[in-house]
């Protein structure tokens, strides 16, 4: 027998080969999420002005009126990007003087329903005008409207999930835990847009109309599951020497859990919470079923309301080069903020993991 | 007799306290009872939603080929969302086609090669990617992916070799199309198939290792022959769970598919899917079979996820509890 096989040459390339492609396939994952960071920093960044954050949605054209009062292209009406939706508010303009920038009375119904056909004057600007204008108005309706949608939604999935949570911890024997593990599986396992279509048939459909609060029922399932398991593994890191020294001073289950358990996994917990509302915040395809979306900032609970990432959707849909920049801003602000909370948890669990073990 | 000193509430038996545990066990039940009744009402509310359009046309909901929710004068409204559910068994299967090797790759050398402390942080990176939201690969397929896909390889691809293999035919217009959202898909499930995959290489044993090195083998053999083999049943887990994302998946094949109900075979022709068409027509449907038939899609969608989440569930735990095993 040779020492050294005859194919050793051929195996060790193999190995080379095969480890190298395992790097390959690690960057193939990596490049794409700097890409992504990278386009949406970069393009994100160029759509943040004094107006971004400070402004409700402008129709595009709104500003260059006065400019371009001699346009002659009456066939164009500059329909309401959310055309798609449902309503076309046509502006009434008087041609001499321009419009307000900020919401205009006519635009309060946009969003909900009407369509509310208007004469359109001879005063519109030229259509080319509007493919190259830059980015008008600003997203501080979606900013306030996924924070009180996702707010909401996480103020509902809190107590379910985080009472599910203990239940599966501390009584984890039992043999319902089993449904509830299962059922907590289908929730967190179901696409986000079924959330959507149940809250839509139980909800908006009865009542007749699209709400922020059934936006954040919508959210509250896709949340519940996410509050549920991080509960559940933070209260079983939980030593259960602690929960025997309560019980052997004599505290009750309930007692030593509110006092005991729960405060040693609280972190754990807030991180859980963290990330199911970057989860929550994140969420479109239920909001487009639920909240419909707005152009006009509204803290109306029982309207429709907006929200970032609808925003960033019909943006990236319009046809206008200014709200497509403003769809990357858009996206900007809803990446900070999944970032900002991603990396804050992983400070937070780095440091109690390196403790707890 | 002495008078017992009282000590502190809890200790005596029969205080509010002590009490207590009723009313906190009742509470914690009824909350955890509400998630599964949550389950149930969702379940039961779209099968008595889709009960109009299941009555009206049976399964051709799912298998008809025309999806024509208009009536005119010459048909009634027609709906077979076969072009949606064919869409979407097709960019899920670009997904998890595409993202299977690479994931499978990224477990090893998570787990297998990597030294810990960059595979502590590569796999923070590798989950950054499954906390992006959905609505951003959008926005990022749209306006950088799909121009650079176009020009990269949908137009010469489909004029060359787009003549002989109707798959990769042209003509190649916007872009937007199955191929494009499969891959964009692949992405986003990347994840999801890694860190489970790492998770799963990690339970097995040293000895499986130890042993097959003990004999001469290189590390590649090592990893492909004694620690994939023994994991294999949790790494389909977790492609299962993969595919069930994508099967499910709204914004991004809302963005990128063209939302088209014909069906071509091209995959760089737009088409449509389940998700989407529920996203793009249910708030507006023309009439309550309309309606009811979209909820049909839905529904099948979420039993679809359900049997591939239960099934994956049942593989992972399984290893899991081999392992625990043997372990010992």
């Amino acid at each position: 027998m040779n020492s050294v096989p005859k194919n050793y040459r051929w195996r060790k390339f193999v190995d080379q080969l095969m480890r190298g492609s395992t790097v390959l396939a690690t960057g193939c994952a990596v490049i794409p999420l700097v890409a992504i960071i990278a386009y949406v920093f970069t393009l994100g960044a160029a759509a943040l002005s004094g107006d971004f954050f400070t402004q409700a949605y402008v129709p595009p054209g709104t500003v260059e009126m006065a400019d371009t009062a001699d346009a002659t292209e009456p066939a164009f009406d500059p329909e309401d990007p959310f055309a798609g939706i449902g309503l076309d508010t046509v502006s009434e303009y008087d041609g001499s003087q321009p419009a307000a920038p900020a919401a205009n009375p006519d635009d309060l119904f946009a969003g909900i329903g009407f369509t509310e056909t208007v004469n359109v004057d001879t005063s519109m600007p030229s259509e080319s005008d509007l493919y190259s204008a830059g980015p008008q108005g600003g997203v501080l309706h979606g900013i306030i409207g996924t924070l009180i949608i996702a707010g909401l939604g996480l103020l509902m999935a809190l107590p379910i999930g985080i009472f599910t949570g203990i239940y599966l911890s501390e009584y984890r024997m039992q043999r319902f835990a089993t449904t509830v593990r299962f059922c907590v599986d289908v929730l967190s396992g179901s696409p986000s847009i079924i959330a959507g279509v149940v809250i839509y048939v139980l909800v908006v459909i009865p009542t007749q109309r699209f709400s922020a609060i059934a936006g954040s029922m919508s959210l509250a399932i896709l949340m519940i599951p996410i509050v549920t398991r991080t509960t559940e593994e933070m209260l079983k890191l939980v030593p259960d020497s602690m929960r025997e020294a309560a019980r052997g001073l004599g505290a009750p289950t309930w007692y030593s859990t509110f006092t005991v358990v729960l405060p040693a996994a609280l972190p754990g917990i807030v991180t859980g919470v963290m990330l199911s509302f970057a989860r929550g915040a994140g969420e479109t395809a239920p909001l487009i079923l639920t909240v419909l979306g707005s152009n006009i900032i509204s803290t109306a609970l029982l309207e429709p309301m907006a929200s970032l990432p609808l925003l960033t959707y019909r943006y990236t849909e319009s046809p206008y080069p200014g709200e497509n920049t403003l769809a990357w801003g858009a996206a900007f602000v809803l990446m900070m903020l999944v970032l900002t909370m991603n990396i804050l948890v992983r400070i937070a669990t780095r440091n109690r993991a390196g403790a707890g073990r | 007799m002495a008078k017992q000193p009282q000590v502190d509430s809890w200790s005596s038996g029969n205080t509010l306290l002590q009490h207590g545990d009723v009313p906190f066990r009742f509470g914690t039940v009824v909350l955890a009872g509400s998630v599964v009744a949550l389950v149930f009402v969702m379940a039961i509310i779209m099968v008595m939603a889709s009960a109009e359009a299941r009555t009206a046309f049976g399964f051709d909901v799912l298998t008809g080929q025309e999806w024509n929710p208009v009536e005119t004068e010459l048909a009634p409204p027609t709906f077979g969302a076969w072009p949606a559910v064919r869409g979407t068994l097709l960019s899920a299967l670009v997904a998890v086609l595409v993202a299977t090797p690479l994931a499978l790759g990224i477990g090893i050398f998570l787990a297998e090669l990597c030294p810990p402390r960059l595979s502590v942080a590569l796999s923070f990176l590798v989950e950054l990617l499954a906390a992006i939201p959905s609505v951003i690969y959008g926005v990022w397929g749209v306006f950088v992916f799909v121009p650079l896909f176009n020009d990269a390889f949908s137009k010469p691809v489909s004029q060359t070799v787009g003549d002989y293999i109707p798959w990769l035919a042209g003509p190649v217009a916007t872009g937007r199309g199955i191929l494009v959202t499969g891959i964009i898909m692949a992405i986003m499930i990347l994840p999801t198939i890694a860190s489970l995959t790492r998770d799963v290489l990690r339970l097995v044993p040293n000895t499986q290792r130890e042993a097959m090195l003990a004999v001469g083998a290189t590390r590649w053999e090592t990893i492909w022959l004694a620690v994939v083999p023994y994991a294999r049943a949790g790494i389909i887990g977790a492609v299962m769970l993969g595919l069930g994302r994508a099967l499910g998946e709204t914004m991004a094949a809302t963005m990128l598919i063209g939302n088209s109900q014909r069906i071509s075979e091209s995959l760089f022709a737009p088409a449509t899917t389940a998700a989407s068409l529920v996203a793009n027509e249910l708030t507006n449907s023309v009439s309550s079979l309309h309606e009811s038939a979209l909820i049909t899609v839905a529904l099948a969608l979420f039993g679809i996820t359900l049997i591939l989440n239960f099934g994956a569930r049942l593989l992972i735990w399984y290893v899991d509890r081999r392992m625990a095993g043997g372990r010992s």
